[in-house]
């Protein structure tokens, strides 16, 4: 017993408590709260509206002069009032329903978005020597060589919380949404998968850690412009790249239910599919639910293919990754270049949402599983022949 | 019945795997989100710091008021006309007659009470149409508000301190006739 107590290095569990408590709940959480918020104002900028802009504590009410905004622009709190909203209102159950699942679907949408944060590399390595840690601190959670592997399995839990909603509101609307949501959740998560297939080939590594520092290292995936990048064979690779993170992207979007394949919730058709008979903060959940596996996939898709934490042409500017040594400052600019990049990802899915229309149920099965899957499938026989064809010429990949 | 042939457009190869749909999508919105930006986009008005007072017509229909004429007689002469045609039975009328030693007695009625429910009320103007007198009158005034049903009841003091005077119009009770 004391043998495993002393084995218990209590550095790693601060460590790496602070790291859950900073990541999860004072990052990802309000990001999922101002992806709502930009969500609102980028949609009214497209449709020539204006959006939320005046939410703001009322502080003029308590007598001062103005009311209290951040920056001074209005609907930056606008987040609060929702969640406010959202927590006053009554928690109705409908007598129908079956209550265990009923109760249990929310948590299953919710926790497993946040699960796969786990092993999202947000940064190359911070160097906390002045607090008197000798080892740099990695900005990864859990640092695993089944990155991607652990993503897809977890995330995959995901279409659970819809199927359980579905089935226990045990009414005809959800359930709908609910056969919908899996079937194309199956669809698309078999190219989801084969998409990063090649991915995986080229790097022959599954931590995401270290595919981002070999990003870093030798150019982005789709952006191959220094370092190794600059060889033929990674130019020849790039075009099954790019094929991968078109594929990769629109499976995410898929995945993570967004228009254009929102067809889960499908207001015209279901109501608000399987969600219909959920009320206050359940519902909050499964809406919270969506963007934080927005922001997961963003993640994801930017750990892959964007180069992760790395900053543009970083090694030839000298704000590259050098391991074990990297000034606690570059470490921060790799945190502020990875949200960025999430950032900017999360605004091309908002983009994208205000401006495709909903695909239909039979086009979006078609485009799955006659299109999608099939590309993906021959992208891997085609990273795999350039690398064989690379190797035999004598310009291996490694 | 005659079959019609629904003529569906030819799709390109780049439509249908919606390469070039989604160019022109994008082009869309955010040639709309560019031209916000950059503040050439005419948005809604920001209701209660911005007002349309200004613009509204001469014929605008706004709350139903009292007037008084030049020399600050109530126009009203308690017919009741009004109240009979409001199609929402908003206004009610309680008649008094003016006493014999007021200057105006030849006007014989008055109303001692004049009510009209806001919550009620159409703005359709009927009133405004159907008074012989020209005493009741729809002005510009747009933003009832109240904190309880008693509030939105505008009596006779509210309607004739929003709707001031007005001169001319009739004179028979006037030494002008």
């Amino acid at each position: 017993m004391t043998v495993l107590l002393g084995s218990i290095d209590l550095t790693f569990l601060a460590i790496s408590l602070a790291k859950i408590v900073v990541l999860t709940f004072m990052v990802i959480l309000p990001m999922v709260a101002y992806s709502v918020v930009a969500e609102r104002r980028v949609s009214a900028i497209i449709q020539d509206r204006i959006g939320p802009n005046r939410t703001n504590i009322p502080t003029s009410l308590l007598g001062f002069k103005k009311d209290f905004s951040i920056f001074g622009m209005g609907g930056l709190l606008q987040p609060m009032a929702d969640g406010l909203k959202f927590i006053l209102k009554e928690d109705f159950t409908p007598a129908h329903v079956k209550k265990f699942y009923y109760w249990l679907a929310p948590a299953l949408t919710m926790v497993p978005a946040l699960l796969t944060c786990a092993v999202m590399p947000f940064g190359s390595e911070l160097n906390f020597s002045f607090l008197g840690l000798a080892q740099p601190v990695k900005a990864v959670i859990a640092d695993l060589s089944v990155g991607p592997l652990y993503t897809f399995a977890i995330a995959s839990l995901g279409v659970y919380g819809i199927v359980l909603a579905g089935w226990a509101s045990n009414s005809k609307y959800p359930f709908l949404g609910a056969v919908r949501s899996s079937s194309q959740m199956i669809s698309y998560e078999l190219s989801l998968g084969l998409s990063i297939i090649p991915v995986l080939m080229v790097f022959g590594e599954m931590n995401l850690g270290k595919i981002a520092a070999a990003q870093d290292a030798n150019g982005w995936l789709v952006l191959p412009l220094w370092g190794d990048g600059l060889s033929l064979v990674r130019w020849v690779l790039w075009i099954p790249m790019v094929i991968s993170f078109v594929i990769f992207t629109v499976a995410m979007f898929a995945e993570t239910n967004r228009t254009p394949f929102d067809l889960p919730e499908c207001e015209t058709e279901l109501v608000a599919g399987y969600h219909t008979e959920y009320s206050s903060m359940k519902f909050a959940l499964f809406f919270l639910g969506e963007y934080a596996a927005m922001i997961i996939g963003s993640g994801l898709a930017v750990t892959l293919f964007l180069g992760g934490w790395s900053i543009p042409f970083g090694p030839v500017i000298g704000l590259g990754y050098t391991p074990g040594a990297t000034p606690l400052w570059i470490g921060l600019l790799h945190v502020a270049t990875f949200f960025a990049k999430v950032i900017g990802f999360i605004l091309f899915f908002i983009i994208i949402r205000w401006t495709v229309p909903r695909f239909r149920y039979d086009q979006l099965m078609k485009l799955g599983w006659m299109w999608m899957f099939e590309i993906a499938l021959a992208n891997v026989l085609l990273t795999a022949l350039i690398m064989a064809g690379a190797n035999a010429m004598g310009h291996p990949l490694r | 019945m005659a079959t019609i042939v629904v003529q569906r457009p030819k799709l390109k190869w780049h439509e249908k795997a919606f390469i070039s749909t989604l160019w022109k999508g994008l082009r869309i919105t955010l040639g709309h989100a560019v031209r916000m930006l950059r503040g050439k986009t005419h948005v809604t008005m920001q209701y209660p710091e911005q007002k349309w007072d200004e613009q509204l017509p001469d014929w605008y229909r706004g709350a139903p008021t009292l007037v008084t004429d030049e020399h600050g007689r109530e126009r009203c002469v308690s017919c009741q006309l009004c109240e009979f045609i409001c199609p929402p039975k908003a206004i009610k009328i309680i008649p008094m007659e003016i006493p014999s030693d007021d200057p105006w007695a030849k006007v014989e009625k008055r109303p001692k009470e004049f009510d009209i429910d806001m919550i009620r009320c159409i703005y359709c103007g009927m009133c405004e149409e159907v008074c012989p007198e020209q005493a009741i009158y729809l002005r510009k005034d747009y933003a009832i508000t109240g904190e309880s049903r008693a509030e939105m009841v505008h009596n006779k003091a509210k309607l004739y301190e929003i709707g001031g005077v007005r001169e001319g119009l009739v004179n028979k009770w006037n030494e002008l006739k």
